[in-house]
């Protein structure tokens, strides 16, 4: 019985800290986003799915034609999410592998050049938006070059919300 | 060399390594996007704090004052009590010709030879104006006596103008439009060196918000006057809701001008009164652009506005005078004297706004006096049941109503129905705030104004045959915001204005073909060009200083909503109820989950929160803490502003120094409004802790320095911190020429 309860308390608070995420992008205050929120909103939630999962789970929660997605359809999708740890982060030890293996000379840094190729043209690339940004924030502004253990500091930090 | 290494296998070590960094490049894409995503979430809760607590900031202004009127209204008190409050509410007491002449005269004010600020002689010219940004941007200060002859000239010119601007853009001229600049000199600075000065070809418009907040809003108001006088046709001002003696008490104005004029501030005070209540309410351009402070609301109608006597609204924040004209066609505004304060002229002054009758009927309630209200609410107190709910009543009703409702149901009000109409009019113009939903409603979280739909913009700008609104009153990130179908654009020209990488400001130029360019800027060197999401870190850490400072305010609050939850007294809450109890508490409308890792440090194993534990952390100590009551430091804490406020007020010849028996009156005042008992005892325990030289007079600052109440940093404060020095730092002033 008390472990009932206790999944129950835990299943409340997760519908809080979904809702208050969600709320935050909710303009018009009538618990609705625009779709394209929905990726930042499962990000800051703690999630890591590819844009292929957030584009499906986008599908499943969004109202058809109207770019909106609501509340009533978000919460128990993104409950059973999070309940199910479906998207899990990433360790930090993988992301420092995965900076290694970019940094094919092992200088223990990278080139801007050489980070905006990955970036922009492998795997899931990123917008020049996306790519403008990280480079003014993280380009060191002496060398200028990006000394990616002070990024995986940066990215890792305060990852408990 | 191809020895033992087949094709196949190097191509099978190609592709597992192109495999590999695909990968890699994937988790460092995913990260980033996630570390981006959670940035965002920040930005957003970070502004949502420094709004809420702004516009709260507001609110209780608004409610101190309607809290003040309501006393003035329903009370006679002795002349004691009477003059500590009542000059406030008697505007522009000086307006008999003579008289006027007399107390505004510059003309016998030496300037000494030691004094190395500029020297103007009027009429002004381009190069006078020009200069004086020179000299302002060097940190000088300009004269009193020049001051006041620049302040009267600007009178006398803005009596002149209309209510409603009319500019038009015709031979290609655009004109350059500027928000909120709240005494950031920097700023303006900044847009006259990126878009040049004020200029027959260069025309400029001032969307109001000129002080307060800022250090240097005089220098800004003289620089505004001054090229307008060079420039009348081509330099225009709309007020703002800043542009109010009332909210200017509060937010920094008052101390600044007092601070640097200690001789003449406040007659340059009195003068800047007349001064806001005639700049003009709003602009149209080429009869297409309406620019205002504020907004709309569903009933603003430019007819209406243009007709008023826009001078009467002294401070937005109460109805006009009765008034009277004089021969000389100057209009002359009645002095609440001595000899008029009479039962009869009770019954015909308004405050603000209307308070029911929970009291009983008016009549019976004119002798009593401030003592009396006190020692009712007192024995009110007694009885539990009953003082709950009468406090309620009584003050909730009274405090929390919206005008609109209150101006509904006021029947014995001496002002016509044109004047009621006209006010709310004036009230809507300069403190409403756009909003996404369609229709209008009542703005609460200012206090003033309302908050209007898309459908009420549509509806105005067809109605008027217009095609844009530009207003500003509210901090934008970007420096703008468009809304409502890029018909209403936010305009705010005061950058970092919550910490330095807040936020950046813009202008609009405007042509002939009514298309707004939007220019950006940041006043400051110390960031690099980050994005806004960039910039986070700085006004988050900000944010959260200013959000745990307002819980500890709170703490007795906070103690009881936390022990409805725990029952059992065990010292603990879970995070729900954490968040639910401070929510109840606070009614910030913040997402407390989210931020509890920023704001609770201690945390049990099994994730409950020992919320005494967390009252210490973030305890805030001081030096003078240690033989004062907790509750009533509690309190001071929490009230500060309303408290410093109230000094203000009572300190009628601003001096900076009240005496021992209006620093007991304030108490009581305080105490009265707060529905909260505070013995003699308290006040001298505070007393003898400020009046080090035993002199029986209290220095205002070094009270509210002496209690921590002030806090140099935070930027909130900044209005009022950046000046509040301690007394050693005002006598340097004394010795100044140029005061």
């Amino acid at each position: 019985m008390a472990e009932e309860k206790e999944s129950e308390e835990n299943i409340s608070a997760l519908h809080k800290k979904i809702t208050d995420a969600f709320q935050l992008f909710d303009y018009d205050s009538n618990n609705t986003v625009n779709v394209r929120e929905i990726g930042t909103i499962m990000y800051s939630l703690g999630c890591f799915p590819s844009q292929a999962d957030i584009r499906e789970f986008t599908a499943k929660v969004g109202e058809d034609f109207s770019g909106v997605v609501h509340l009533d359809k978000f919460l128990p999708a993104m409950t059973k999410v999070l309940l199910e740890n479906r998207f899990p982060p990433i360790p930090r030890s993988k992301l420092l592998q995965a900076f290694k293996v970019l940094d094919k000379d092992q200088k223990g840094y990278l080139k801007p050049e050489e980070l905006t190729k990955y970036m922009m043209e492998k795997a899931e690339p990123f917008t020049q938006e996306e790519m403008d940004e990280m480079l003014t924030a993280h380009t060191h502004q002496k060398d200028n070059v990006i000394h990616y253990e002070k990024l995986i500091d940066k990215l890792t930090a305060d990852q408990n919300m | 060399m191809g020895c033992g290494v087949s094709k196949s296998n190097q191509f099978h070590k190609h592709s597992r390594k192109a495999v590999t960094t695909i990968r890699a490049a994937v988790l460092i894409q995913r990260w980033y996007r996630q570390y981006v995503a959670r940035t965002e979430m920040r930005r957003r809760y970070t502004w949502h704090i420094f709004q809420s607590i702004e516009y709260s900031g507001e609110q209780a202004q608004i409610k101190l004052y309607n809290f003040l009127g309501y006393l003035m209204d329903n009370f006679t008190p002795s002349s004691t009590e009477r003059n500590l409050i009542s000059h406030i509410f008697r505007e522009n007491d000086v307006c008999w010709d003579t008289e006027w002449e007399r107390y505004f005269c510059y003309k016998n004010i030496e300037v000494p030879e030691v004094y190395s600020g500029p020297h103007l002689t009027f009429p002004l010219t381009v190069e006078q104006a020009v200069g004086l940004l020179e000299a302002f941007r060097n940190k000088k200060q300009l004269h009193s006596r020049y001051v006041l002859e620049l302040l009267l000239e600007t009178w006398k010119l803005l009596r002149l103008l209309p209510n409603i601007n009319r500019i038009s853009t015709c031979q290609s001229k655009e004109v350059t439009i500027c928000g909120d600049l709240h005494g950031q000199l920097e700023d303006l600075l900044l847009i006259f060196y990126k878009n040049g000065t004020p200029s027959l070809e260069k025309p400029y418009l001032f969307n109001g918000d000129f002080v307060d907040r800022g250090k240097d809003s005089i220098e800004i108001l003289l620089i505004l006057f001054s090229f307008m006088l060079v420039y009348p046709c081509d330099v225009y001002l709309n007020r703002g809701n800043h542009e109010d003696h009332i909210i200017n008490l509060r937010y920094g104005f008052t101390k600044e001008v007092l601070t640097k004029y200690k001789i003449h501030g406040k007659r340059i005070l009195k003068l800047l009164q007349k001064i806001f209540s005639w700049l003009p309410l709003a602009s149209v351009i080429d009869q297409k652009v309406l620019v205002l402070h504020g907004g709309i609301s569903d009933s603003t109608d430019l007819g209406v506005l243009a007709k008023a006597n826009r001078h009467n609204y002294v401070s937005a924040l109460r109805p006009p005078k009765r008034r009277n004209h004089s021969p000389a066609a100057m209009s002359i505004d009645i002095d609440m004297d001595n000899e008029l304060w009479s039962a009869s002229k009770i019954l015909q002054r308004r405050a603000s706004f209307t308070y029911p009758e929970p009291l009983g009927p008016r009549d019976c309630f004119h002798n009593r006096s401030l003592q009396d209200f006190s020692t009712r609410i007192k024995a009110n107190m007694e009885n539990e049941l009953d003082s709950s709910k009468k406090k309620e009543n009584i003050l909730a009703a009274a405090l929390n109503r919206s005008q609109h409702e209150i101006l509904s149901k006021s029947t014995d009000s001496v002002s016509s129905d044109t004047t009621k109409d006209e006010w709310r009019q004036i009230l809507d113009v300069l403190w409403s705030d756009p909003m996404n939903q369609d229709g209008c409603t009542p703005n609460e979280v200012r206090g003033g104004g309302c908050y209007w739909g898309p459908d009420i913009t549509e509806d105005f700008l067809n109605r008027n045959n217009m095609q844009l609104i530009i207003r500003s009153h509210e901090c934008k990130q970007e420096g703008y915001e468009f809304c409502h179908n890029r018909k209403v654009l936010t305009l705010f020209s005061a950058s970092n204005y919550y910490d330095v990488g807040s936020n950046r400001g813009a202008y609009v130029k405007l042509g002939p073909d009514l298309v707004p360019y939007v220019i950006q800027y940041q006043a400051s060197s110390m960031t690099r060009e980050l994005t806004a999401r960039q910039s986070v870190g700085r006004t988050e850490r900000s944010a959260l200083k200013v959000l745990r400072e307002q819980l500890f305010a709170h703490k007795s609050d906070l103690l009881c909503a936390f022990k409805k939850f725990d029952s059992k007294n065990t010292g603990l809450v879970s995070l729900n109820d954490w968040a639910s109890a401070v929510e109840s508490v606070m009614h910030l409308n913040l997402p407390w989950r989210t931020l509890r890792c920023q704001l609770v440090a201690c945390k049990t194993a099994d994730g409950t929160i020992d919320y005494c534990d967390w009252f210490n952390e973030l305890a805030i100590k001081g030096p003078n803490t240690d033989h004062i009551d907790q509750s009533l430091l509690e309190t001071l804490y929490r009230h500060r502003s309303t408290l410093e406020t109230i000094f203000r007020i009572v300190d009628t010849d601003n001096s900076g120094f009240i005496s021992m028996e209006d620093f007991r009156q304030t108490w009581k005042l305080l105490s009265v409004y707060l529905k909260m008992e505070i013995t003699d005892e308290d006040i001298c325990n505070l007393a003898v802790t400020i009046d080090s030289n035993q002199d029986g007079s209290i220095d205002i600052d070094e009270f509210m320095e002496a209690f921590r109440l002030t806090d140099k940093k935070s930027r909130l404060e900044r209005g009022r911190s950046m000046f509040m020095g301690t007394a050693s730092d005002l006598t340097k002033l004394e010795d100044d020429p140029s005061v």
